[in-house]
């Protein structure tokens, strides 16, 4: 496996308690491979991207346990100057929010520049010719001069577009894509994904894709996280988990797909709210919104298989208590 | 970025106007005049004098007559120091207080930029509580007081300064520590702050996500952005450096613009009070714009706005 996350725990600690933003994630991602992560908002998607990374701000954040083993390091323990030269050149990141993403003080070419001097030790002339192309291949018109323009030139999904070229621009092994358009309209998000999985296939890089479009997931990942409040809750290829969902929760989640719903059918919410995520949750967090739970719910859980490519960790469908309907594999 | 400087420059030309009527007629109003206090002038003497300088006329010819000349750039004799011409006094004391708060300035930054970073690179620490209490107590600390303190310690205690003059280079230490230390204090605050708001920015995560080594994301990415709020401060803090070293000079025997001011007013020398507030004033209105100017630069946004 390129990457091995075992047992990771971001916790934030203040002075109104400890957040467990992240709390116990386990996966692993094959070369080339793309992994898709979904969830509610806060459960933890964002900070355990950016835990891989060494980018949680510490304090308040702290990494109470893991290890990340990317190609004989583990990211969650190595020094600081290991993690720099892994950051950017073999892991890159995009992140949720374009508009305050590039720095407002530098040229775009400056910034596109960076990695290649850093990382490559290229030459400033070679760095920007090949910070051009990169441009150029994100689908940024007349790149050879809008380079050299400053950030606030741009609109929202030309700014992204850069930031994917910057990310990618060294020829990374993974491309972390937290949200990476989810601040952008609909068309223009389209066109950026497709852009990213054409240049993720050029360049064999796997990738980790935050979103909250199961839509995307279906159409683009092979695999798929599901997180509910700082953990796994499932897991397994996209075939498996949306063909015959594992988890309530998963279910509850693809109930809610507006596309899927026939017109004039009131739309699914999941009732109540996501759990505190500073109170300790012995058994499994969604019990106290789920219909199936019972007693049992209330004991520790853990992700288990229930066939080699699909694991849940509902102790009632690992007991084969339950049966969840399946709503059949999304795709656009 | 032409246009604005001029268009500025021409807004400066209606508050220099109202800034030379409201002092002309202001210092009139204080009690007493240029020779009230001179002791044992016969009279006649006395009227002749006012005569001289065309004090016995009605005060809105004289306020014609002195706008006249100011037109031309000329502000007037001195009725104190007899001979002499208000531009004459002030081309000859400003470069003193403009080498003082020039000393000052430096010293200033040079103590409040690495201050201030340090402490906002490392938090809560010592290295940010240690500056920052003696930030604030230079802040708190009245120049009147941090004036002769020094002088005692160092001039006369110590003995590695002469505790007042200006005649060799050491002379400048004292008076422009005294100046420089609350700029200094300032700066250190300001540039805590800015660095600490910027170092939360998204832009910085990208920055170090990109595997940019720790200098290179603070003084590349962090610091333009972060010190922002020292060079809005500078204008204010500049102009303040160069017309507020009057304690300075005064506690120091500088004999710098300042000094001349404050004797101007216990004199009620009137022309050379309008003259020093007039050549403050337009040194604060060229200040400020050239600050503006300089921020607009490092500025992306703003330059492309000022066209
Ligand atoms: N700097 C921080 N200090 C304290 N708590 C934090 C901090 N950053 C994140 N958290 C907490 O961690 C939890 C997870 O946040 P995270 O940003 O990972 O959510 P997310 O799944 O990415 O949500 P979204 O879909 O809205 O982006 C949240 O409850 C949040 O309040
Ligand atoms: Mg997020």
């Amino acid at each position: 496996m390129l990457l091995d996350v075992d047992n990771l725990r971001t916790y934030f600690h203040s002075r109104h308690g400890t957040v467990r933003a992240v709390d116990g994630v386990s996966f692993s991602l094959g070369a080339g491979e793309t992994l898709g992560v979904v969830g509610e908002s806060g459960c933890g998607k964002s900070v355990m991207c950016m835990s891989l990374l060494g980018l949680i701000p510490q304090p308040p954040g702290r990494i109470e346990s893991g290890r990340a083993r990317f190609g004989g390091v583990d990211l969650l323990a190595c020094s600081a100057s290991e993690l720099r030269a892994v950051r950017g050149c073999r892991i890159s990141m995009v992140f949720q929010d374009p508009m305050t993403s590039l720095n407002p003080y530098l040229r775009v070419s400056t910034q596109v520049v960076e990695p290649l001097l850093y990382h490559k030790g290229l030459s400033q002339p070679a760095a920007l010719e090949q910070a051009i192309a990169a441009l150029d291949a994100v689908g940024i018109p007349d790149a050879a001069r809008r380079i050299h323009a400053y950030p606030y030139e741009f609109s929202g999904g030309m700014r992204q577009r850069v930031m994917i070229a910057m990310a990618l621009v060294t020829r990374p092994e993974i491309l972390i894509a937290d949200e990476p358009t989810t601040a952008l309209d609909v068309t223009v998000q389209a066109q950026i994904l497709e852009r990213v999985r054409t240049m993720q296939r050029e360049l064999g890089t796997a990738m980790i894709l935050v979103t909250h479009d199961l839509g995307v997931v279906a159409g683009v990942c092979d695999r798929i996280l599901v997180m509910y409040a700082g953990r796994i809750v499932e897991s397994g290829t996209v075939r498996a988990v949306f063909g015959t969902p594992a988890h309530p929760y998963t279910a509850a989640l693809q109930k809610s797909i507006p596309a899927l719903h026939r017109k004039g059918d009131p739309l699914y919410t999941i009732g109540g709210q996501p759990p505190d995520l500073r109170r300790e949750i012995a058994g499994c967090a969604f019990a106290e919104r789920c219909e199936f739970a019972v007693e049992c719910c209330q004991r520790p859980v853990e992700l288990r298989p229930l066939t080699a490519e699909h694991w849940t960790a509902c102790t009632r469908r690992l007991a084969g208590d339950i049966t969840l309907p399946g709503a059949g594999t999304t795709s656009r | 970025m032409l246009r604005f400087v001029v268009s500025r420059l021409a807004q400066a030309v209606p508050v220099m106007f109202l800034i030379a009527t409201a002092t002309f007629f202001m210092v009139r109003l204080a009690p007493g005049d240029p020779f009230a206090d001179e002791k044992r002038i016969p009279e006649e003497i006395l009227a002749n004098l006012r005569a001289t300088y065309g004090l016995d006329q009605p005060l809105a010819v004289q306020y014609g007559r002195y706008m006249r000349n100011l037109l031309r750039g000329d502000l007037g004799p001195s009725y104190k120091y007899t001979g002499r011409s208000v531009n004459e006094i002030i081309s000859q004391s400003f470069p003193v207080s403009l080498e003082l708060g020039l000393e000052a300035l430096v010293l200033a930054l040079l103590l409040g930029l690495p201050a201030g970073l340090v402490a906002a690179l490392r938090r809560n620490s010592a290295w940010d509580y240690l500056p920052m209490a003696t930030a604030m107590a230079g802040i708190c600390l009245p120049a009147f007081v941090l004036g002769p303190l020094l002088a005692l310690v160092f001039g006369i205690w110590l003995g590695w300064f002469h505790p007042m003059g200006w005649n060799v280079a050491s002379d400048r230490v004292l008076p422009a520590l005294t100046l420089g230390l609350y700029y200094a204090a300032y700066i250190a605050r300001l540039t805590r702050a800015g660095m600490i708001e910027i170092l939360s920015q998204d832009f910085v995560r990208t920055a170090r996500a990109k595997g940019l080594p720790e200098h290179v994301v603070v003084l590349k990415h962090a610091l333009t952005g972060g010190i922002q709020p020292v060079l809005s401060f500078l204008g204010p803090a500049i102009a303040g450096l160069l017309t507020g070293s009057f304690i300075v000079e005064t506690v120091f025997f500088v004999p710098g613009l300042g000094r001349f001011f404050v004797n101007a007013a216990f004199n009620r020398d009137y022309t050379l009070v309008m003259g020093t507030v007039l050549f403050y004033a337009a040194l604060i209105i060229v200040l400020n714009l050239a600050v503006d100017v300089v921020q607009a630069w490092l500025n992306p946004r703003a330059r492309e706005a000022m066209g």
